[in-house]
């Protein structure tokens, strides 16, 4: 190709050129760093919680006549009765909070009781002996909890000595890197020994680095359902609309009156969504920007496009006249185009660059992955030469004769 | 001659349809973009009470030990007072009104059959609360600082929380049962919302909340009322009550009418730090006292997310590549015209006509993306009003923004227009009138 020649021509429209570089160059870091955020929230929101979250429906019951301790666990057991009585439940549990829920219960753990020891937060799960199997959890060593184990939540209160504790392995790997994690003790509710790992669960919502995200912790509690939320497990993920009716029917039949409301009961998969609609609209969003800004900027090339073909009318009849071939005239376009195309991406690497730079300092944001330069430059060639077939055809269709006439 | 450009304008975009309606179309999405960004922007940031927001001040006293270390993400517990300060700021009396608040949830018993109990958001608050923020009424007034005085089980009723439980009829007068004890009805309150709701707790969603009642601050304390959003302790031994001086949960406000009055409150805060060292509560410098202004304290809480202002960026990012779009659209545009424009030099016509002729064909294409802009914001913000976010509501067009997206229409392509017609400027018309 005749690179010489198109840079000479180019030379003559150099403010166009110009114009048109830079406006690559921009949709290019756009683009670019639009799909880094875009990959950023899709990842995000992937996250495994490491509950069966397809199986597990949640309720949120409030009480209404407050009464004693005794009384409000006395109803919590008959509640889970008749809620492990509806077909299609294949267990039913309390547990303190829930996953994507609204509240987040968390404590300091670290290796010794001194006050200035280094802490991390872990969030703390607490819940009966069924609650383990109602979420589907997967221990990766040690055991689940003893049934002598469990106590309630007044024992808890008053400090209840001792109280054995299974945590993530995330928290395990921290805590004792490379090392077994069980029958170690840590301290969170004073000294609290080992007994299992569990090979993940998550915060109820993030709080704090993305790295804490998987610190959580379980307490073998007793709790009332006061203090937290029903969670049920259905055997058959088709069944738990179905289920939801029926325990919202139980419970009112179980008990005095309470808020007990359809408000309140949700598929754990319904939370999850929830709790993800601003990042799924945001990578829409960024989804939507992209296209546009690429089609914008098509319309710019093939509009400037248009108007050096129509100015080069004549020379490009002399071409033809002189013996360049059609296909001559369509490889010029396209390599000028993919000349322009080329210096816009190089700028616009260097304005990726500049913007990822700026995101990281404002926003929590990794460095750009080298692998996106390559994919926005890919991006941006195609739709360089897609825009410019049009004019560049209408430039290879003039006849020869044009040559010959004075415009 | 104005009348004439703009005839010029209309022949040579009617004789290039296909590019003007490019032109239009990038420029309506440019603005449209940045438009409901920008709006969004604008309704966050807005001024929550115009007229009174000039004269409404918060102060700030640090009562936290030397050694309590700040999280990462947790609220800053000094944001809110003690009892014990929001109490001595109260009986000092030095602004021209004051009050003490906080946030709560109760559960609403109604007596109406067939209505069952449901939790409402409200607040506890001292009398000056109503006149300082000049809260209208329905019916009835606030209470006293009598009522403050004697914890008196009274209430004041937001409007739509009075007309679920009483109909329209009202409930003046009448008694309202939350949680477990019966409060007398002493007012109604009309709407009044302001968004953000700047005096709550910086935790909670202050663009979708509103207070649906209001009892006596005394009486929350006295009942041990729950209160919603950032309650810190920093206290070993004492137990985590309302009134013990190492727990922050109270708002204060405050009206200061003349700079005077504000600066000598300034000083009285930094006294009032300086007594309690003195006294071995505090223990940090007593300078550390701040006095926020109402839109001080809004940009100090900085309660716009960061996603809005990512995508206010990249909505402004999109203008730029739409406007250098049309640089270069024009650019070809008025080349292609350089022998018309020759014909016009050769008669008579000078550099500035000419310039002034292309400016007025830009603006008409600023125009013409202005009104396509706001349609499309228009659609844009409805899409903002479908999102989950809790300002999702208050994303609407007022009059200035309306006013705006055509000044920022016009502005931007007569700035696109400007270097195109620079550069046709300087055609030499001899050269071109040679080539016809």
């Amino acid at each position: 190709m005749h690179f010489r020649h198109i840079l000479s021509a180019l030379g003559r429209h150099r403010i166009a050129v110009g114009l048109l570089v830079l406006e690559i160059a921009f949709s290019c870091a756009v683009v670019c760093n639009a799909l880094f955020l875009i990959g950023d929230r899709l990842e995000r929101m992937q996250r495994p919680s490491g509950v069966d979250e397809a199986h597990v429906v949640e309720l949120f019951i409030g009480s209404v006549t407050p009464g004693s301790a005794d009384a409000v666990m006395a109803q919590t057991r008959t509640d889970l009765a008749a809620l492990q009585a509806i077909p299609g439940v294949a267990s039913a549990s309390v547990i303190n909070q829930t996953l994507f829920g609204n509240s987040l219960s968390s404590s300091g753990v670290s290796l010794s009781d001194a006050a200035k020891a280094p802490s991390i937060p872990v969030t703390q799960y607490m819940g009966d002996a069924r609650l383990a199997g109602t979420l589907g959890l997967k221990l990766a060593a040690g055991q689940w909890f003893k049934p002598d184990e469990f106590v309630t939540r007044e024992q808890l209160i008053s400090g209840s000595p001792g109280l054995p504790v299974i945590i993530t392995k995330a928290v395990a790997e921290h805590l004792f890197p490379g090392q077994p994690a069980v029958g170690k003790t840590i301290y969170a509710f004073g000294a609290n020994r080992v007994v299992g790992v569990l090979d993940r669960l998550v915060q109820p919502r993030d709080s704090g680095p993305a790295a804490y995200y998987g610190y959580a912790m379980m307490f073998p509690v007793n709790l009332p359902y006061t203090e937290g939320a029903y969670v049920i497990r259905v055997k058959d993920a088709s069944q738990r609309e179905a289920v939801i009716q029926g325990a919202l029917r139980a419970l009112k039949a179980s008990g005095p009156m309470r808020l007990i409301t359809p408000k309140y009961a949700f598929t754990l998969e319904s939370q999850r969504d929830k709790y993800y609609r601003n990042d799924r609209a945001m990578a829409w969003l960024l989804v939507g920007v992209c296209l546009l800004l690429l089609v914008v900027t098509a319309v710019g090339i093939v509009g400037l496009t248009s108007f050096w073909v129509a100015q080069r009318r004549r020379q490009i009849g002399i071409r033809r006249a002189i013996g360049a071939t059609r296909g001559d005239i369509l490889r010029y376009f396209q390599a000028e185009n993919f000349l322009i195309a080329t210096l816009g991406i190089v700028l616009g690497m260097v304005l990726t660059y500049g913007i990822n730079l700026l995101l990281m300092r404002h926003y929590e944001l990794g460095r750009l992955p080298g692998y996106y330069l390559p994919l926005g430059a890919l991006v941006l060639w195609v739709l360089g030469q897609l825009a410019v077939l049009g004019p560049a055809l209408r430039a290879a269709a003039v006849p020869p004769v044009v040559a010959t006439r004075s415009v | 001659m104005f009348g004439y450009y703009l005839d010029l304008a209309w022949r040579s975009l009617r004789r290039t349809p296909v590019l003007t309606a490019l032109m239009v179309i990038a420029i309506g999405l440019g603005i449209g973009a940045s438009m409901t960004m920008l709006t969004v922007l604008h309704v966050m940031t807005d001024d929550p009470l115009p007229g009174r927001s000039a004269h409404l001040y918060t102060p700030r006293i640090d009562p936290l030990p030397l050694a309590y270390k700040q999280g990462d993400d947790s609220p800053d517990p000094a944001d809110n007072l003690t009892w014990p300060d929001a109490m001595a700021l109260l009986k000092a009396h030095r602004a021209t009104r004051q009050a003490a608040m906080a946030g709560g949830s109760l559960m609403v018993r109604p007596a109406r059959a067939g209505l069952q109990p449901f939790n409402a958001n409200g607040r506890y608050a001292t009398a000056d609360f109503f006149a300082m923020f000049g809260v209208p009424f329905e019916q009835g007034q606030g209470w006293s600082a009598a009522d403050d005085e004697a914890r008196a089980h009274v209430v004041v009723l937001g409007s739509a929380l009075a007309r679920k439980l009483f109909g329209d009829a009202g409930g003046l007068g009448r008694t309202v049962r939350l949680e477990d004890n019966d409060y007398r009805v002493v007012g109604i309150a009309g709407d009044w919302a302001p968004k953000p709701m700047f005096y709550a707790d910086a935790t909670g969603s202050q663009y979708s909340d509103d207070d649906q009642f209001f009892l006596p601050l005394s009486v929350a304390v006295d009942l041990d009322l729950s209160v919603n959003g950032n309650n810190s302790g920093w206290g070993r031994d004492e137990a985590n009550s309302k009134t013990n001086a190492s727990t922050s949960w109270l708002q204060f406000w405050m009206q200061l009418d003349t700079p005077a009055q504000v600066a000598a409150y300034r000083q009285f805060l930094v006294d009032y730090s300086a007594q309690q060292k003195a006294l071995g509560r505090f223990e940090r410098p007593p300078t550390n006292a701040r006095l926020y202004s109402l839109m001080g304290w809004l940009a100090h809480e900085n309660l716009v997310p960061n996603d809005v202002r990512l995508q206010l960026w990249l909505a402004l990012g999109f203008l730029l590549v739409c406007m250098v779009n049309i640089v270069a659209l024009l650019l070809a545009k008025f080349l292609r015209r350089s022998g018309e424009i020759s014909v016009r030099r050769a008669l008579g016509a000078q550099r500035r006509d000419i310039f002034l002729q292309l400016g007025v064909e830009s603006a008409v294409i600023g125009v013409a993306g202005g009104v396509l802009g706001l349609a499309i914001a228009q659609l844009g913000l409805w899409s903002v009003r479908q999102r989950p976010d809790d300002y999702a509501q208050l994303a609407q067009m007022d009059v200035p923004m309306l006013l705006g997206t055509f000044v920022l229409a016009i502005v931007a392509s007569v700035l696109a227009g400007l270097l195109p017609a620079l550069r046709v400027c300087r055609v030499a018309p001899a050269l071109q009138l040679k080539a016809l």
